[in-house]
């Protein structure tokens, strides 16, 4: 590791190899020089937070019924505040909104690290094997891609049946064989230097070298655009449960809170489906700043 | 160059010929779904025995799907089951008006994109660049669902200047794709645009631009006759991807908006398990798609002649 490090000239003063967090913070200083990233960090964090303490956060249940069709910032019948109004049902909708936050995170999270586990072996193994299991794998992954993503989810959702299972199957489908051609490039250019040769010499197993001493090298790139992943992901997400594929009801989904209340909304009840909206384009927008602040940091290197 | 087109275009083919291959297992793999679907859920075994055998159902998968190939090769696309009607009849209308959408959409997107990322890229860093970059970014983070749902707000219910359904139900009428076209266009104009300008400010640190500012030349013709040309290859081949991503967008889009095209049609047909509408929809999403990636190649290669004479 510190090895691979030397060979990029990025080992630090002290010749100890920096811990987990020390590198956490040592990028959020950095990201300090990138005011977009760092607007990007703020937003991405607070959504975070939102979705890890949602129950505590949110001022009422997510089925609580308070006042129907209520217009932002009116008081319920026993002095609830309605920042944001309810819905049809006299739900808050500033706590469906929280609640709505959990499951866009969570499955968001879930779907992209799946997605990345199986993109980045099938990339490591077509760029480090090459010959006819780089064929394979690239064939595969250029019928994939071929479809148009969005047609993509609608046959895989309808035929299987749309559940939080089948949308993170249906992103992992999507998004591998993207992830695989972004690391199959990584991988064949990695794989000329000098350290991956002396593990070679040493006789490390193939699996070992593509883990131990390719992938950790590749993380640059790679982080930037899970950063972007994620964004796409929560679009997808959102996307879904607006064209009636998401998550089934009652939990609160974005998408779906839009898709139920948007020709409610067209009678003046524009509240409904509009902060699902504003909510779904912050948080993309905190993904996309966040990746651009990290790509501008990294190419200042 | 000529055998290049024509590994392109076997490639394409073979493509198609396993998505084609994909579908029908999916769609058609079990002759009883296939019956069951038709025929309707009061139908019995027994109707569903004569009906698999009356339309050659019973013959192995490898038969049925070269029999099916050579159907869609000759235009056969097969009839719906919930209209009634063959395919064909309605399904290439519904192709054409998405084909307007999408061609209005590409009209006002691609020359705005490639404007406004020559002028960011032009001068790298400046305050002009910083508006755009950022300004594109919050568009293309903005998904069509959200700001459908917010021009609809603004320009529907509270100022009342724009219809808010494209259903084009009382016969075509312009009004009614403004905010479908701006919808997809918000979404797609910032990826072209920052390639655009990647592309563009990559161009002007090389040494025949500063051998031109250097030599006196006009600023503007610099610019024009110069950077231009070297700038806007990059850019044609994520122009031409844009259309796969074009395609996931009008199926939002078209449902967002009621609008009467291939995306709609698709939703349809897959919530009600319509095979041969889903099957001749999804070969005409990844036609295009492949199409417009092989004729981005063929392009690319075309217009940068590094590539054509090596």
């Amino acid at each position: 590791m510190s090895q691979a490090n030397a060979t990029d000239g990025t080992v630090s003063a002290s010749d100890r190899p920096k811990g987990l967090f020390e590198r956490t913070i040592g990028s959020i200083v950095l990201l300090k020089e990138s005011p977009v990233g760092l607007v990007g960090a703020v937003l991405v964090t607070i959504f975070f937070i939102v979705a890890i303490f949602a129950p505590l956060l949110a001022p009422h249940h997510y089925e609580t019924f308070i006042m129907p069709m209520a217009a932002p910032l009116s008081t319920g019948p026993n002095g609830e505040f309605l920042l944001l109004g309810a819905d049809l049902r006299g739900r808050d909708i500033f706590s469906r909104l929280i609640y709505g936050t959990q499951r866009v995170v969570f499955y968001a999270s879930l779907a992209t690290f799946c997605a990345y586990i199986v993109g980045i072996l099938m990339g490591l193994a077509a760029g480090y094997f090459r010959g006819w299991v780089d064929e394979v794998l690239s064939f595969l992954a250029n019928v994939i891609l071929s479809f148009p993503v969005m047609v993509l989810f609608v046959l895989i959702i309808t035929s299987i049946g749309a559940s939080g299972a089948t949308i993170v199957f249906a992103v992992v489908f999507a998004s591998a064989p993207g992830i695989m051609r972004i690391v199959r490039g990584l991988t064949l250019d990695i794989a000329t230097r000098d350290y991956i040769a002396a593990a070679q010499t040493r006789g490390e197993s193939p699996w070992y070298i593509m883990l131990v001493e390719l992938l950790p090298n590749a993380r640059g790139p790679l982080i930037v655009d899970a950063c972007l992943r994620m964004g796409y992901t929560t679009i997808t997400i959102g996307a879904l449960g607006f064209l009636g594929l998401g998550l089934p009801p009652p939990f609160p989904d974005w998408g779906g809170m839009i898709n139920e209340t948007r020709t409610l909304a067209m009678g003046g009840f524009w509240w409904m489906p509009f902060f699902p909206a504003l909510a779904v384009s912050l948080l993309v927008l905190g993904f996309n700043l966040l990746a651009d602040g990290l790509r501008e940091v990294s190419l200042r290197d | 160059m000529a055998r290049l087109l024509v590994r392109r275009l076997g490639l394409m083919l073979l493509i198609m010929l396993v998505v084609g291959f994909i579908l029908f297992i999916v769609n058609e793999g079990d002759p009883r779904k296939v019956a069951r679907g038709v025929l309707g859920p009061y139908a019995q075994e027994q109707q569903l025995d004569i009906w698999i055998q009356e339309n050659g159902y019973d013959r192995p998968i490898p038969v049925r799907f070269l029999d099916w190939v050579g159907g869609v090769a000759t235009g056969d696309l097969g009839e719906s089951v919930q209209y009634k009607r063959p395919v064909n009849e309605f399904f290439w209308e519904r192709l054409g008006n998405t084909g307007i959408l999408a061609g209005l959409t590409f009209l006002i997107m691609v020359p705005l994109a490639l404007l406004l990322g020559v002028l960011a890229g032009m001068k790298e860093g400046s305050l002009q660049d910083r508006t755009i970059s950022v300004a594109s970014i919050i568009t293309t983070s903005i998904p069509e669902f959200a700001s459908a749902v917010i021009l609809t707000t603004v320009f529907v219910i509270q100022l009342k200047w724009l219809p808010g359904t494209s259903s084009m139900a009382a016969g075509w009428d312009w009004m009614q794709m403004i905010l479908p076209v701006t919808v997809l266009v918000l979404y797609g104009f910032g990826y072209i645009a920052r390639m655009t300008r990647a592309s563009m400010a990559e161009v002007m640190t090389t040494h025949y631009i500063r051998t031109a500012v250097l030599k006196g030349l006009p600023y503007k013709r610099v610019i024009l006759k110069h950077a231009l040309r070297n700038a806007l290859i990059a850019p044609f081949t994520v122009i031409m991807l844009q259309l796969n991503w074009l395609l996931s967008g009008v199926v939002v889009t078209e449902y967002a908006f009621a609008y009467k095209g291939f995306g709609t049609l698709l939703l349809e047909a897959a919530l009600r398990r319509d095979i041969f509408v889903i099957e001749a929809c999804g070969l005409a999403a990844v036609f295009v798609a492949v199409l417009s990636q092989t004729l981005g190649d063929i392009g690319y290669t075309f217009l940068n002649p590094r590539i054509r004479f090596s």
